[in-house]
């Protein structure tokens, strides 16, 4: 369960963006020294807001993105330094949006297959087809669908397709960006259920990207929290959600509704809305939004402190205030 | 508002498609009544059906609709026309689709008021003002003149809800208003919608799929499924006796923090929806259904009332 297969070392991630026309251009921090392990055989959820750089951060992961300074090793090895293919058949991702993520003028069988085709795995077409039609059937696709298009499945039919595209090439790791926010609910639990089958079957490890904090206290074995693109708090499942640190945890943690009637609409108090990323606030990001933000918190950005329960970045526990 | 008998048909190429099968709505001044379901339920075009604002080809009957004491039922467009964005209003999913993103905030705010009460610019603007701060917008001058796609999502919702106060609607439907939004926000959007909605006094129908928004926002909840409402009644007897297969399978469906202990497997509600097309016979929901039996693929059932206000359209009612 320790050893860690995926790690992130100081990872920064900047992008230049126009400021207006004659204003010249000015720089998006959009993850700002990211230092993160993903270990074998857990399911490691990544939430913040929108803006908040967890996609860029996937993105990084699968190499579709270059880090801008700092390190990603793959067991060890920089992932600079793997070729594409390697990473390919190792880290496989599976996104949001199973409209726009398959290609509507193949069919079922050449999406799920096109992994094998372009890392020239299977040369024989006929073992090849023998393994999506089993990959198929794992995941809940009836061979009947091998020559239909996206266009004739239905959502959740869809995102399984796209998770027996990710399977195909029998990765270790998969990053689920928001895998299920298109879908409707009875939809959404039988891909949550299929991913946590999938993982016990294949042994997988899985980075979970999403915004909704129920679906995460679900599938996930531990959780990290990003604000602005950085990680403030990290610590395992049961314990976040028992007893969060970082007051935007705390704040992220109350905002989701559960169906209790009764309760109401709770009020977050998070007061202004996301700040600019290209226009952070000094210090600690969140004091603008934060009900307990002390006179340092303006001034100087928080250390981590990590300990038995986890990480966090917050001045009220790295001066001991708490 | 009291609506009855409420059906939307739309043509396509498979046969008609019958979108929505006799709904009936009630709503009193102050009260909130949730549309709850999954895509394709019929629940956004109730909504559109009673705004007058349905696709050309749709059809659209009702065997009653009364607003405020007003008959509507024949109502032609121009009296829709004076009601739309005036007496009722309506605020959407996405702002920043149904924002003009060609016209400032300011213009699009004040373009309602200058329609329906008419007077001149500067009073309309002091309205526009008083409410963007009202919704909670910061430095509410200066975004007078700002364009959409320069406020972020959650203050775009917030431009289209000022935009639905400014004449003092009656009732407000919102289909959805939430969806795009983080969850941060989404708190905050809907703490400052019960808030309005006690201020104005206003009749609030929120369209919804999360039942998480339902429980915490609705006074009654309607549940739909393939165009008609399966069950109703008050939010926490919902909540705590729900009677359709359908509203239980998807309670047990989402994840709920702490319900479940870890590596438990969520509930699913097997197959998908088929589509109200052509002719129709018995429960809509029943190849999908534990509870099935041959009665259900012939018989129509009534919403029965049960005990607590509760109403069923299920054979479990009948017996």
């Amino acid at each position: 369960m320790s050893e860690t297969l995926l790690e992130l070392v100081e990872v920064h991630r900047r992008f230049t963006v126009s400021a207006g026309l004659f204003r010249g251009s000015r720089t998006l921090h959009a993850v700002n020294g990211v230092s993160l392990q993903l270990r074998r055989g857990e399911v490691l959820g990544l939430v913040g807001e929108s803006g908040c750089g967890k996609s860029t951060l996937g993105r990084m992961l699968l190499g579709l993105l270059a880090v801008s300074s700092g390190e990603i090793r793959l067991e060890g090895r920089p992932l600079a330094a793997t070729s594409t293919r390697d990473l390919a058949r190792r880290v496989q991702p599976i996104f949001q949006d199973p409209y726009s993520s398959l290609n509507p003028r193949k069919t079922v069988g050449a999406i799920v297959g096109l992994p094998l085709a372009v890392h020239g795995i299977e040369a024989d077409a006929g073992a090849q087809r023998k393994r999506v039609q089993e990959t198929m059937e794992r995941v809940g696709l009836p061979a009947r669908f091998f020559h239909s298009y996206p266009n004739q499945l239905s959502g959740g039919q869809r995102q399984r397709v796209a998770v027996a595209r990710a399977l195909v090439m029998r990765p270790e790791i998969i990053i689920c960006d928001e895998p299920t926010s298109a879908l409707d609910v009875s939809v959404q639990s039988q891909i949550l259920n299929l991913l946590e089958d999938m993982r016990r079957e294949f042994d997988l490890t899985y980075l979970l990207i999403s915004h909704n904090l129920a679906v995460v206290e679900h599938i996930a074995t531990r959780v990290a929290v990003m604000y602005l693109g950085r990680i403030v708090e990290e610590a395992d499942t049961a314990a976040l959600f028992r007893a969060p640190r970082h007051p935007y945890t705390r704040a992220l943690l109350a905002s989701v509704l559960t169906p209790e009637p009764g309760l109401g609409v709770p009020d977050t108090h998070l007061g202004v809305s996301y700040p600019n990323p290209v226009d952070p606030p000094p210090g600690c990001t969140f004091h603008p939004r934060c009900g307990e933000a002390m006179p340092v918190c303006r001034e100087r950005a928080p250390t981590a402190l990590a300990d038995a329960r986890g990480r966090v970045e917050c001045h009220l526990y790295a001066n001991g205030v708490k | 508002m009291q609506v009855e008998g409420l059906r939307v048909d739309i043509p396509t190429p498979m046969g008609m498609l019958h979108a929505v099968r006799g709904v009936d709505l009630a709503l009193e001044a102050g009260e909130t009544l949730c549309l709850v379901g999954e895509s394709g339920c019929g629940k956004s075009l109730s909504a559109l059906a009673l705004m007058g604002l349905l696709p050309r080809a749709a059809r659209r009957s009702l065997s009653r609709f009364s607003f405020a004491g007003e008959d509507l039922q024949r109502a032609g467009e121009r009296r829709m026309g004076d009601l739309r964005g005036n007496r009722i209003a309506m605020i959407f999913q996405e702002p920043m689709t149904s924002l003009n993103p060609s016209w400032s905030i300011g213009n699009q705010l004040e373009e309602g008021w200058l329609r329906h009460r008419g007077g001149s610019t500067a009073l309309a603007r002091e309205r526009a003002l008083h409410l963007l701060e009202r919704v909670g917008i910061t430095g509410a001058t200066s975004r007078l003149g700002q364009y959409p796609h320069q406020l972020s999502g959650g203050l775009r919702q917030r431009v289209m809800i000022a935009m639905a106060l400014m004449c003092e609607p009656a009732l407000m439907i919102a289909d959805e208003p939430t969806t795009a939004l983080d969850v941060t926000v989404q708190a905050q959007i809907l703490h400052l919608l019960k808030e309005l909605q006690r201020e104005f006094g206003m009749g609030l129908i929120l369209i919804t799929h999360d039942l998480g928004i339902v429980a915490r926002v609705a006074d009654r909840v309607a549940v739909m499924y393939a165009g008609e409402i399966v069950e109703q009644g008050p939010v926490a007897r919902l909540f705590s006796h729900p009677s359709h297969p359908y509203t239980r399978g998807l309670l047990d469906c989402i994840p709920v923090p702490g319900r479940l202990a870890p590596g438990e497997r969520l509930g699913t509600i097997p197959g998908v929806v088929s589509p109200p097309i052509g002719a129709l016979h018995g429960c809509q929901f029943r190849n999908r259904c534990s509870e099935a039996e041959d009665a259900c693929a012939t018989r129509a059932f009534e919403l029965r009332e049960l005990s607590g206000g509760q109403r069923l359209r299920c054979r479990l009612a009948a017996t």
